[in-house]
């Protein structure tokens, strides 16, 4: 039994160590948010946080997750990322959608760590987040919109 | 013609008794040299005979110096080939974003060294790169401390030349080590070992990691020489 907190809730999950997080999250957890892309770490669609980091949850076997804390594109809830939410909707970003989940949990790690980013601060920062329906412009608009939000009162 | 030759024949007659009259006067100066050479006092023959046995002691120390100095020079260069391959070089990129596989060309997702080499933002190294190898062919491999150099200390090896690399890694404030903790580092750190041990998909340095290790302690007990 591993233990495991996501998005705020406990879990005990019996599976083999060895397991990726993301299909402990979406087949033992039902969490279907996350998404399964190449299964490598090459696209960024599975990334989620794992105490805080944007981590590719397809490489990372659920042994590196007991005792820390996972947040999934379910648990988005603290002021960054429901600004991020908005600016998505406002900004209309998605097109297929596949890989906007970790596009958006990427650039909540961004915002985090720098509120007000440059242009070349999102390309160093979601460089590793592909789209193949080509959605960057309108993913850096998002960013920067969100970025002049006004913070949000957090639940 | 004739007269010519004739006025030849004089002139060699008399070299020839200018040469003879020189040996001569050789001959019968060399003993009074002898004699003024007996004239040295014991002692002055004495600090002779050291001053000779000085410079020979000198002139065998500096052929081992330079035999030393050729062997160090000459390991530097094996653990070069090393420090030059892609698995050590990768990690050592002239830029400020690691490379990746045998051709070495820019990390794919076109990650950033950061402040202290372990990634910026949402792409740090330890996002994809786990504590070990991922099973499979060109999936990640892993490390616990998976990083670049910082930037405050990028001890660049792409581009370098023998000499030059040899110069900075003799630089402690090239390295932020001295030679003993660079050793270390060479023999003991789990991510210079890593490089034998790289995954699937992946060539190894040109020799094996105990001989790079020796090569570099050789090149470092021999003087750390630098190579020409």
């Amino acid at each position: 039994m591993i233990n495991l907190k996501v998005n705020g809730k406990a879990y005990q999950v019996d599976v083999d160590p060895s397991t990726p997080i993301l299909w402990v999250l979406r087949d033992t957890l039902g969490l279907n948010g996350t998404k399964f892309g190449c299964g490598m770490a090459q696209c960024g669609a599975c990334t989620v946080h794992l105490n805080g980091d944007a981590i590719r949850s397809c490489v990372s076997p659920v042994s590196r997750a007991a005792g820390k804390e996972i947040m999934t594109i379910e648990g988005l809830s603290d002021d960054i990322t429901k600004r991020l939410q908005e600016a998505w909707i406002a900004e209309d970003v998605p097109q297929c959608g596949y890989c906007q989940s970790g596009q958006i949990m990427a650039a909540a790690v961004l915002l985090r760590n720098k509120p007000n980013p440059t242009d070349n601060d999102i390309d160093l920062g979601m460089s590793g987040n592909i789209c193949r329906c080509g959605t960057y412009q309108r993913v850096r608009n998002a960013i920067h919109r969100a970025a002049k939000m006004k913070p949000k009162a957090v639940k | 013609m004739k007269k010519n030759t004739g006025d030849s024949r004089f002139s060699i007659k008399y070299f020839l008794y200018f040469v003879l009259a020189l040996g001569f006067i050789t001959a019968v100066a060399q003993p009074f040299n002898n004699k003024k050479n007996k004239t040295i006092s014991p002692e002055n023959k004495a600090i002779a005979a050291a001053t000779i046995t000085d410079a020979t002691t000198i002139n065998d120390k500096s052929d081992a110096d330079k035999k030393r100095e050729e062997e160090s020079a000459n390991a530097f260069n094996e653990v070069y080939k090393v420090l030059m391959h892609p698995r050590c070089m990768n990690c050592h990129p002239s830029g400020d974003a690691p490379l990746q596989g045998d051709d070495s060309h820019i990390h794919v997702q076109n990650v950033t060294r950061g402040p202290d080499g372990k990634g910026l933002y949402a792409m740090k190294c330890s996002n994809c790169h786990q504590s070990e190898n991922v099973a499979g062919l060109n999936m990640p491999p892993g490390n616990p401390n998976w990083h670049l150099p910082p930037a405050n200390m990028k001890m660049i090896f792409q581009g370098r030349t023998p000499a030059q690399l040899a110069r900075q890694l003799k630089d402690p404030k090239q390295t932020g080590k001295s030679m003993t903790q660079l050793l270390e580092h060479v023999e003991h750190d789990k991510l210079v070992l890593g490089g034998w041990n790289p995954g699937d998909g992946r060539t190894l340095p040109p020799m094996s990691h105990e001989e790079f290790a020796k090569n570099f302690r050789e090149w470092i007990e021999k003087g750390a020489a630098i190579p020409q």
